[in-house]
């Protein structure tokens, strides 16, 4: 189960960005960057992917797509939020349809800025990227994931009774 | 007759690189009626205009989309500079019209390299991209950036091509002329390419003409429509035809583009010849107050702006009309009756650049 990171499967997805980030994701993955070479590959399965790139600022018909492909991502899974307007809503932060950043949506642990970012920097987020796929691995593996999230569960759950007894 | 059934295919979809929707109805692998749905990428920038103020707009409209960046951008300026009157320097000119080359050059790449992988072509795909970085090597040794060039501004442009530029930029058009040779006769000549494309998708001149088609998607239908023949920018100096086809297929959508390369590479060697001395950018006083509408070619077909200022710095108006939301007729069409399996094919061929579309 380990060797998953020595080839990590991406899926990239297109959250109401300018297309400029989304054309250098696609950029890393051609012959003169080559994320192979890390053994990155690009898949159009959110099933098989590991690691999920998301562009732009995500505007509100957009939103439930990109909860549905993460949710969709078996675990442990890592998001890389790819370019300024997805860190923060960059230069359509104050547009009225954006909801500004992947983060206002699904958890994002790497956070690659630019406008656009350029491929040296995307290939460094998904290796970053990596790194926290370990450790999730790593925990899932020793169960203190279950642990935690059982804990997390039980502990929602008395307050779902404590708030029916008041 | 056979039973009907709705498949959605996308937002997300492998072939996709950007979201569109649309639902195929199916009966027996062809389809009956495709209907699309759009607003994924929509962000609401036109209205951006009562934060910013115009020269600051300038910036937005060129991230109106990534792959036609130059052309939204020069497109907004050019029209701001109508109506503002301002006399934009020659040598601006002929500059704007050498990185707009440059910038159709990499998008004509971009689409080839797309088209490769959308019918399982892997190795012609990364060939297509590979040429299509020399491109971007240019583009940001004379501009800073590689897909945002950030260069345009009312009145002229930020950076000067000096001539040991112009000489790298001669260089990779040498190079990419040689590489397309290459690609070309793979396109064209290929037998598991052509089964792919020949006789598939057809959209007639005339039908081409009633949805109000543009771009390389008319021109290969028979429709000599080519906005640089207005003569903007310096296009007016260039010695130019619209090219065309007949074939009104996938494969003559192809050939369109890629002879569309060597077009831009002859303008951008007769623009470099032809480059006068003197200054790149014009002083621009006062604030915008009338309307202009402008026109011009984008590497995916005819885009429009319109520009309406109020003497505030503020805009009251900007509307962008984009060349695929032109085409996504056109595509509706020619998916009627289609199989099935061709249908990212189809959608590819049309170059779509959603992110224009929905701005």
């Amino acid at each position: 189960m380990y060797k998953i990171t020595r080839s990590p499967w991406v899926m990239h997805y297109d959250g109401s960005s300018c297309n400029g980030c989304d054309i250098e994701v696609l950029a890393c993955l051609t012959p003169v960057y080559d994320a192979e070479r890390f053994g990155i590959v690009n898949t159009g399965d959110p099933m098989q992917a590991d690691i999920l790139l998301i562009t732009g600022g995500i505007n509100t018909q957009n939103a439930p797509v990109v909860k549905q492909l993460y949710e969709q991502m078996s675990d442990p899974k890592v998001v890389v939020a790819v370019g300024v307007c997805a860190c923060t809503g960059g230069v359509f932060k104050e547009c009225y349809n954006i909801l500004g950043g992947a983060d206002q949506v699904i958890p994002v642990d790497v956070y690659v800025p630019g406008c656009a970012a350029r491929p040296q920097a995307i290939i460094d987020g998904i290796v970053k990227g990596i790194g926290i796929f370990q450790e999730r691995l790593n925990k899932m593996e020793s169960g203190e994931d279950e642990k935690s999230s059982q804990e997390e569960k039980d502990s929602s759950e008395e307050k779902e009774e404590a708030g029916k007894e008041e | 007759m056979g039973k009907r059934s709705v498949i959605p295919y996308g937002p997300q979809h492998p072939v996709l690189p950007e979201p569109i929707h649309l639902d195929l109805v199916i009966e027996d692998e062809k389809i009956v009626e495709a209907i699309p749905s759009i607003g994924f990428i929509h962000r609401g920038l036109e209205k951006l205009t009562e934060k910013r103020d115009f020269n600051q707009m300038a910036y937005v409209a060129e991230r109106i989309c990534g792959i036609c960046s130059f052309g939204h951008g020069y497109g907004y300026c050019e029209a701001v500079e109508h109506v503002m009157n301002v006399e934009v320097p020659d040598r601006a000119k002929f500059l704007r019209t050498i990185w707009f080359e440059l910038s159709r050059l990499h998008s004509h790449l971009l689409w080839a390299g797309l088209m490769a992988d959308a019918f399982g072509f892997e190795n012609l795909f990364y060939q297509c991209w590979r040429v299509r970085e020399k491109v971007l090597d240019a583009i940001e040794l004379t501009t800073g950036g590689r897909v945002i060039f950030s260069v345009n501004k009312v009145g002229g442009v930020l950076k000067d091509i000096t001539p040991e530029m112009q000489k790298m930029i001669l260089e990779t058009v040498d190079f990419v002329e040689k590489e397309t040779k290459s690609l070309q006769k793979t396109f064209m000549n290929d037998y598991s390419v052509q089964s792919r494309m020949k006789g598939v998708g057809i959209l007639t001149k005339e039908q081409a003409h009633a949805f109000g088609c543009a771009g390389p998607f008319a021109r290969a239908s028979g429709i000599a429509t080519d906005m640089r023949m207005r003569g903007y920018a310096a296009y007016g100096e260039i010695d130019m035809e619209p090219i065309t086809s007949d074939d009104c297929d996938c494969y003559a959508r192809c050939d369109v583009r890629i002879r569309e390369i060597f077009q831009s590479i002859d303008i951008i060697r007769q623009a470099i010849s032809k480059i006068p001395e003197g200054e790149i950018a014009a002083a621009v006083k006062g604030n915008p107050d009338g309307e202009y509408f402008m026109r011009i070619e984008q590497p995916r077909g005819e885009a429009d702006y319109y520009i309406r200022g109020n003497g505030t710095p503020n805009l009251d108006r900007m509307r962008v009309r984009t060349p695929t939301f032109a085409n996504l007729a056109g595509l509706c069409e020619t998916l009627k009756g289609a199989d099935y399996a061709d249908v990212g094919i189809l959608v590819v061929t049309i170059d779509p650049c959603i992110s224009c579309t929905e701005r």
